[in-house]
């Protein structure tokens, strides 16, 4: 349990954003450890999706409510506005559909926290300017066998939410666990938001 | 006795039904009163002290309270949950109680259509009525009430045992905590009731069918219950493992030019056919088809599911396979989205199975570990309440 429990670094940031008992969805939530982290944190009441039959057997045997769907097809099992948060962890940059995924998070949710891999970090600046694709922490994977088929910037997300009317809460830009306050685009290797629609 | 080795020694093994009498008056959905009546149960593993580790297991269409195990006089006659239930198994017998029930209108023991009547002493044939699924939840919440269980742990089921255990959520919110929902509908659909029909038709158009009367005639409606089970055959298997199994595999070199059996299908069909009406009351299939098709809980909600699970209580997991097109996944995801409109604990599976709705029944890991995985947490949430 406690193995569970080491939270990434990104889920403390999360887990601040989030008041008590509210009601989460966590897509591409894996084995269910964010969401357990959430339920003894701040008492959520979670959902995760999933689609992986490992990580379902995994999320029932960590107590976690898991859904076995398909994020690319959609989320049509569940009804608008019906979800406080709508989180993805680590997974828009492996969505083929990232228009679509983040448009039914605001639509099933109040608000949406995304968390991703900066592609800007220098380090993978560094990689790509010495004539290699970045292997790291963030970015496990070789060129080959990597299932990110859409990494961004800081700067490319923001430009993203700016052009289809989203409003961002909050950002935290991490480097190691510690959050980055300067030039995050360049120093940062992991972003994490909170963002919401525009009101019409 | 040299049969007992061939036997599998991880089950729950030797096993006995037993029988349980109720003279008090059951009042049918249909407005039908059954005066008296038994159920034929069986069970496995022990009731705890605090009486929390109960576990029912709902039948479907064509099994029974036989749910694991093996009879003394009967070896052969393995339960037909056996992979699932008992010592070690998915549903660990060493750690819950585990209840199987046939249920009325049944042809296993309990009062059914070929029982005798008490007012007449003659079987009941034609004047038994037709039952619903809550005909079932409410006997069996009566036989619970009797076995001092006031609440099960869990109430399980595939396809017909499934709409029970939904029924259970909804008639008995407060006696479920958990409800294992497997390869199930929230009602037919208009294709599977077609289905129903024709298999209704064929027993009820069979001359040895004596309008429903055939005991006093010393015969049963052979032929029809052998098609009703070759046509219900068809729908539990999946095209591709029909294929698979059988292909266009000929008993004989060529074809024959008749109509006796030429493919292997048809042998197969006729088998399972025969099997079946060797064994089962075409009275019983008529009213089970009839439950199925009558099983509907969003029909007094204005056709939402959503306002028909409003009442539940329980924590819900819910499976379906991949292949199945007699209550395919899209159905199973109806009642994980009402689920989910009333906020209830609801996990979903959807296991990659190329057996179609049979697949419920078969061994396959991935599916096998998912109840495994649930059953374990009920068991850590059992041993932590029961800590002082």
């Amino acid at each position: 349990m406690n193995a569970s429990l080491q939270a990434r670094s990104d889920f403390t940031v999360i887990a601040r954003w989030i008041p008590q008992r509210a009601r989460v969805l966590d897509l591409g939530c894996g084995d269910g450890s964010l969401l357990q982290f959430l339920a003894h944190t701040r008492a959520v009441q979670g959902y995760g999706v999933e689609i992986s039959p490992e990580n379902i057997v995994a999320c029932v045997r960590n107590g976690v409510n898991v859904i076995q769907n398909d994020l690319e097809t959609g989320l049509a099992e569940i009804e608008t506005d019906s979800f406080d948060f709508v989180i993805l962890s680590q997974t828009l940059q492996a969505m083929r559909h990232t228009e679509a995924i983040v448009d039914e998070m605001l639509r099933v949710g109040r608000q949406a926290i995304v968390t991703f891999p900066n592609f800007g970090y220098w380090r993978n600046r560094l990689a790509v300017a010495c004539g290699h694709m970045p292997v790291s922490d963030n970015l496990p994977y070789e060129w080959y066998d990597t299932p990110n088929v859409h990494l961004c910037t800081i700067d490319d997300f923001e430009r993203f939410c700016a052009r289809r009317k989203i409003r961002i809460c909050e950002r935290v830009v991490l480097n190691d666990g510690a959050e980055v306050a300067v030039a995050p685009n360049l120093f940062g290797q992991l972003a994490v938001y909170r963002f919401e629609r525009l009101s019409v | 006795m040299n049969v007992e080795l061939a036997l599998p020694e991880n089950g729950v093994g030797l096993v006995a039904p037993k029988v349980a009498h109720f003279a008090e008056p059951l009042k049918l959905r249909s407005g039908a009163v059954l005066s008296d009546y038994r159920l034929m149960y069986e069970t496995y593993g022990e009731l705890n002290a605090e009486r929390s580790n109960a576990v029912l297991v709902c039948h479907a269409l064509n099994a029974s309270h036989h749910v694991a195990g093996w009879y003394a006089d009967d070896p052969k006659n393995v339960g037909w949950w056996d992979n699932m239930v008992g010592p070690g198994k998915p549903l660990d017998t060493d750690r819950f109680f585990v209840l199987g029930v046939n249920n009325i209108g049944g042809c296993h023991g309990s009062t059914g259509p070929a029982s005798n009547d008490t007012a007449t002493g003659k079987p009941y044939g034609a004047s038994f009525p037709v039952i619903t699924v809550e005909d079932w939840v409410a006997a069996q919440a009566r036989f619970a009430d009797r076995l001092g269980i006031d609440r099960f742990c869990a109430v399980m089921g595939g396809s017909l045992g499934a709409m029970q255990a939904l029924q259970w959520t909804i008639d008995q919110p407060q006696r479920v905590a958990h409800a294992i929902v497997i390869a199930a509908a929230p009602k037919l659909s208009t294709q599977n009731i077609a289905f129903n029909e024709v298999a209704r038709q064929a027993i009820i158009s069979d001359p040895d069918f004596h309008g429903g009367d055939y005991y006093a005639f010393a015969t049963v409606p052979r032929r029809g219950l052998r098609i009703a089970r070759m046509i219900g055959h068809i729908t539990y298997l999946s095209d591709d493992a029909m294929m698979e199994r059988f292909g266009r595999v000929l008993r004989a070199d060529d074809f024959r030019f008749h109509f006796d059996v030429d493919f292997e299908v048809e042998s197969y069909l006729r088998y399972q056919g025969e099997k079946f009406a060797e064994v089962f009351d075409a009275n019983t299939y008529l009213r089970i088809t009839r439950a199925l098709d009558y099983f509907d809980p969003a029909k007094q909600h204005g056709g939402s599911l959503t306002r028909a699970l409003a009442s539940t209580q329980a924590s819900f997991l819910v499976i379906s396979f991949t292949s199945d097109w007699r209550f395919a996944p899209a159905r199973s995801r109806e009642i994980v989205k009402a689920l989910l409109d009333n906020k209830r604990n609801v996990s979903y599976a959807e296991i990659d199975a190329p057996h179609g709705h049979d697949a419920f029944l078969l061994d396959n890991a991935h599916y096998h570990e998912v109840v495994r995985e649930y059953f374990n947490r009920l068991a850590r949430e059992l041993a932590a309440r029961a800590e002082p």
